[in-house]
């Protein structure tokens, strides 16, 4: 720990303990780094301060991820729309992304950042602006119109169970379950 | 009293935080979730289950319930409470602020439950029948009457604002609770208030096995708080609830005559789980190199990092054999064996004494070095060592043998555990879905791997969209076809060459030994390790262009390349094990010579200084001067060592040349080249993942094989790990660009597996036919005098163990009582297997009826 850094107090590290997946030392450690993307003057109480969303980003684990702006949104808990994260949003965050949570609640979070519009299940546009998100910023990267409602169509039909167009949350998680890759590389370490 | 309030002020805090817009967030999954009406209809059939671990669904659930007549029929029998829900009812159902409801109502009942709790040792007429339910069903309607009430009122005040409401609201609550639940709260207050004095109150039996049952549940909710995907506020607040709860009422628990008892349990079941989970927070701070790999992974992406959780995996099994080797047999014979000079096999020859010192010699693994711990023949027969009376051969066998039993064991423990993990992954019937939902690597933090990524994403999703509508073109297949076979023609040519080259090398150098190494040089002397260092460097590369040929997608290009490599150095080790077997019985014919002009110099010896005095005690010669057996376990030792250290030597060596070098040619002579060397032709090297897991795995083979003889190898291979280890982190973050085509490569460290499993196997085979049917030398090694190595079990039981013990060992390993045995065995395993293969059968079986059930239930919904 730097000198600079207040300790976090004994009491808070058991909880967060017993409420993450993290051991002590990665909650140390998320802890140091989480004060150090605070100002100075704010490092005294980092546990009551709130990191804006361009801070958060300069985070190497985020900065190249394609989905940062949503993993801010859905894991901030700011009143105000700003995506700030608190110390205890910023542990909900690596506990989710990390190698010991269980494929459950790894799998609800997945469905939380691609669901873009926030109303509960991935329709067609959620799924255009995954593709977008996934093909990255490159014009000659994109998908044309055909191929990107190929691609839809096809994913629909292979996990739309109730083929009411869109994937809710039980078909997603069935279909990620399967997967073999997901718990490993659904994970962030800091 | 105390808890009331509390309780009171958590309301209040989680009142505001439900203004928030986050718990308006998952409700509107669950409204939405097809696995909600399964609850929904679960909670109508059971009504009064305890869904306490699903606190939110599980009191939404009871909120929607509420309006179905089935739980109002049900409940109408019981008047006082049938009362309540009619009015209730009358209150209607205002779904505007429902989260706020609901998640108030989900701590009522815990309260209301609590209080019950304490309450119905007087109130116990009211459990006719089933009495959990009845308890139940009573705590969840006493919730709901509060809730609706209120509702009520809040329904009237809906016009002022926000804080104003709060406040309002808590100030109700408070009212309406001296009000509805004043006869509750009394007994509460005489619950919680008199701890001590309430003795005047017994809590019978029944209700002490009920609160035990609430605690329990508790415990169980805080154990899986962490599943919940809840805000930290949340789970906090729920937290903390919980264990006031728990340390309430476990000192409660147990009134009587269990109490001491229970609280000692209680108390040591706490200690045992900061315990446990100090000793795995300590466990992780154990792991090396955490941070290295993490930085790898963010840079490269996992399959990179996976050969480095692989090397340190290696490193570790490597550990544990050296403890081996090193406790069990180096350091007991260093300290209480004979010191050197005491016998001729611990004592340099007179002809080599002049060189023995020489760094060149040293360096061979002769001279000094060859004279020690280091390598088999300098172990002494004798059967107990220094006054521990250590059994020195027994041990050197034990731990020979242990050894190769420890690596199967952990090899197979580690493939069981990973095909658990990746159990049932075959399906490919989400083709597409995975691709779009677990393609991202998220540990990738480097902007141009990410590119790469990027890339090789849209890629598989056009290719896929490709295959999806053409389903292949004819003519393309052809030349694909033409391709491979031509490609899998030249990778033979390429292995044949190799193992003819190998084997021309072996013939050439036996030749040269034959006429004595002193006469050539140091070329002469290390052919065969260069060689086969050399085909270990080049001809990966070589498999590599030739696989580009193939077109495969990468993870099935890995397998090809990986078995490719796999074969020819296979062959290789194969070519070299079979020319150090004829070197073996060359030595054995050398010894027999040895042994007959051993009798001739002894008898010289004794005729040439005493010859009248028979009885004297034998001559003292210097231990230098005895002729001596060329002691062949030491040669094989030797070789492995020096294969071991030249192969090191190349593989660091080529990181050097292959990957430094490059990366600073490219980088410097950019400036003044005339094409682009970054991006044209040399460009920087990507890492190679196959060769260097093979690379690593035949190195291990190496060592298994050699151990036996050289117990230093272990040694010298956790130091080779250890410096590889920083060397290659060094190498790939400074030399390496990510690769053109970032794939994940979860399931290849199973694969990684099965080829060591096999390398396990080839490399004990010789190992095993060296020690059980060639003879041991005659004046060398522990097992000298012997016929056999393994006879050193025998004696052992015959001087060590009560002479039963031997009569039962003899009559247990008689063939009539083994072949019966292995027998069992076989069938053992074959009906093991059977019963897999059926329990297989069945899993998928309910597999495909679950998901034709799912479709079914869809069906029907919509």
């Amino acid at each position: 720990m730097g000198g600079s850094a207040s300790l976090l107090p004994r009491e808070a590290l058991g909880e967060y303990q017993e409420l993450t997946f993290l051991t002590k030392q990665e909650i140390l450690l998320a802890y140091k780094r989480f004060s150090e993307l605070l100002p100075k003057e704010e490092r005294e109480n980092a546990c009551s301060a709130r990191v804006p969303k361009s801070q958060i980003l300069t985070l190497p684990e985020l900065r190249a991820n394609p989905f940062q702006h949503r993993i801010c949104r859905v894991f901030s808990t700011s009143g105000n729309g700003d995506d700030s994260m608190s110390f205890e949003d910023f542990l909900d965050m690596l506990s989710v992304f990390s190698d010991s949570a269980t494929l459950d609640i790894k799998s609800h979070y997945a469905f939380r950042i691609f669901d873009f519009d926030e109303d509960g299940t991935l329709d067609r546009s959620d799924l255009e602006k995954l593709v977008d998100c996934l093909t990255g910023q490159g014009e000659e990267s994109r998908l044309s119109n055909a191929e990107m409602e190929q691609l839809i169509q096809n994913i629909l039909e292979e996990s739309d169970i109730d083929k009411d167009g869109t994937i809710n949350l039980s078909e997603f998680q069935h279909v990620i379950s399967r997967s073999p890759d997901f718990v490993s590389s659904f994970k962030i370490v800091l | 009293l105390k808890y009331d309030v509390l309780s009171l002020l958590m309301h209040v805090s989680e009142i505001q935080c439900s203004n928030c817009q986050e718990f308006l967030n998952p409700p509107a999954f669950l409204m939405t979730d097809p696995c909600f009406t399964c609850t929904r209809l679960c909670f109508l059939s059971t009504e009064g289950s305890d869904v306490d671990n699903e606190e939110g669904s599980a009191a939404e659930n009871e909120e929607n319930a509420k309006g179905t007549d089935k739980v109002g029929k049900r409940a109408t029998p019981r008047t006082r409470r049938g009362h309540a829900r009619g009015r209730a009812r009358h209150g209607g159902e205002e779904d505007e602020d429902d989260e706020d409801g609901t998640r108030r109502a989900g701590h009522r009942r815990h309260r209301n439950r609590r209080g019950r709790g304490r309450a119905s040792g007087t109130e116990g007429s009211d459990s006719e029948g089933d009495p959990t339910k009845a308890r139940k069903n009573q705590a969840n309607q006493k919730s709901k009457e509060d809730d609706e009430e209120e509702e009520d009122e809040k329904g009237g005040k809906s016009g002022k604002g926000k804080n104003e409401k709060k406040q309002d609201k808590k100030s109700d609550k408070k009212g309406k609770k001296e009000k509805a639940n004043k006869k509750k709260k009394d007994k509460k207050k005489s619950g919680s208030g008199g701890d001590s004095d309430s003795e005047e109150e017994p809590i019978t039996e029944e209700e002490l096995a009920k609160l035990k049952e609430e605690v329990e549940e508790k415990k169980k909710l805080i154990a899986t708080l962490r599943n919940k995907p809840w805000k930290m506020k949340k789970k906090l607040s729920v937290l903390k609830e919980a264990q006031l709860f728990v340390e309430k009422f476990e000192g409660a628990l147990g009134k009587g005559k269990g109490k001491k008892f229970y609280a000692y349990k209680v108390m040591m079941t706490k200690k045992w789980m900061k315990f446990q989970r100090d000793f795995e927070n300590f466990k992780t701070a154990c792991i090396p190199w955490e941070m290295k790999i993490k930085e790898i992974e963010s840079h490269f992406g996992s399959s990179v990092a996976s050969y480095f959780i692989f090397l340190r995996w290696m490193y570790g099994i490597n550990m544990i054999l050296f403890g081996l080797t090193f406790g069990l047999v180096m350091v007991p014979e260093a300290l209480m064996g004979k010191p050197y000079g005491s016998l001729p096999r611990k004592t340099v020859p007179r002809a080599e004494e002049a060189t023995a010192m020489n760094f060149a010699t040293l360096w061979d693994f002769s001279g000094f070095a060859q004279y020690s711990v280091l390598f088999y023949g300098y172990y002494n027969n004798q059967r107990t060592i220094g006054w521990l009376k250590f059994r020195m051969p027994l041990s050197y066998f034990l731990v020979g043998v242990g050894t190769i039993g420890y690596s199967f064991m952990i090899v197979i423990r580690t493939m069981a555990r990973n095909a658990n993990e990746d159990g049932g992954g075959d399906d490919t019937s989400f083709n597409f879905s995975w691709k779009m939902f677990t393609s991202w690597d998220y540990l990738i933090g480097n902007p141009e791997t990410a590119d790469n990524k990027f890339a090789s994403i849209t890629t598989s999703f056009k290719e896929a969209i490709v295959e999806e509508q053409e389903s292949r073109k004819e003519e393309n297949i052809h030349l694909t076809r033409f391709l491979r076979v031509l490609a899998n023609f030249l990778a033979l040519c390429t292995l044949a060459g190799s193992g003819y080259l190998i084997f021309f090398v072996v013939r050439r150098s036996q030749k040269f030994a034959l006429e004595g190494l002193e006469n050539y040089g140091w070329w002469e002397r290390n052919e065969v390790n260069m060689v086969m260092s050399l085909l270990g460097m080049f001809c990966p590369t070589l498999f590599d262009v030739i696989s580009s040929l193939e077109n495969y997608h990468p993870r099935i290009a890995l397998r090809w390349q990986l078995g490719r490599i796999f074969a020819l150095f296979l062959g290789n080790l194969y070519t070299f094990i079979i020319a150090l077997m004829d070197e073996i019985n060359l030595k054995l014919e050398e010894e027999k010579i040895v042994k007959y002009n051993m009798t001739i110099w002894e008898a010289s010896l004794y005729n040439g200084t005493i010859p009248e005095n028979s009885t004297a005690p034998p001559i003292q010669v210097d231990p230098a001067d005895v002729p001596r057996g060329p002691c062949w376990e030491t040669m094989v030792g030797q070789e492995f060592v020096r294969l071991t250290v030249s192969d090191t030597m190349t593989t660091y060596i080529t990181i050097l040349i292959g990957d430094f070098l490059r990366a600073v040619f490219v980088r410097f002579f950019n400036y003044c080249w005339c094409w682009d060397l970054e991006y044209g032709f040399p460009s920087y090297s990507e890492f190679d993942i196959s060769g260097n897991v093979l690379g690593l795995i035949f190195n291990q083979g190496m060592i298994w094989m050699g151990s036996f003889y050289a117990p230093c190898l272990p040694a010298i291979n956790v130091f080779r790990l250890h410096t590889s280890m920083y060397l290659q982190c060094w190498a790939v973050m400074c030399c390496n660009v990510p690769q053109e085509r970032v794939f994940k490569a979860s399931r290849s460290n199973n694969f990684y597996m099965a080829m060591l499993l096999f390398i396990l196997f080839l490399s004990t085979l010789p190992a095993v036919y060296t020690i059980v049917s060639i003879p041991p030398s005659f004046d060398c090694g522990p097992f000298s005098g012997k016929t056999r190595m393994f006879e050193v079990i025998s004696e052992t039981l015959e001087h060590d163990f009560p002479s039963w013990f031997g009569k039962v060992f003899g009559y247990a390993s008689n063939p009539g009582l083994i072949l019966p045995f292995i027998l069992l065995m076989v069938l053992g395993i074959y009906y093991l297997n059977a019963t897999s293969k059926s329990y297989k059968e069945a899993n998928l079986e309910l597999k495909k009826k679950l998901q034709s059930k799912q479709k079914d239930e869809n069906e029907v919904q919509t």
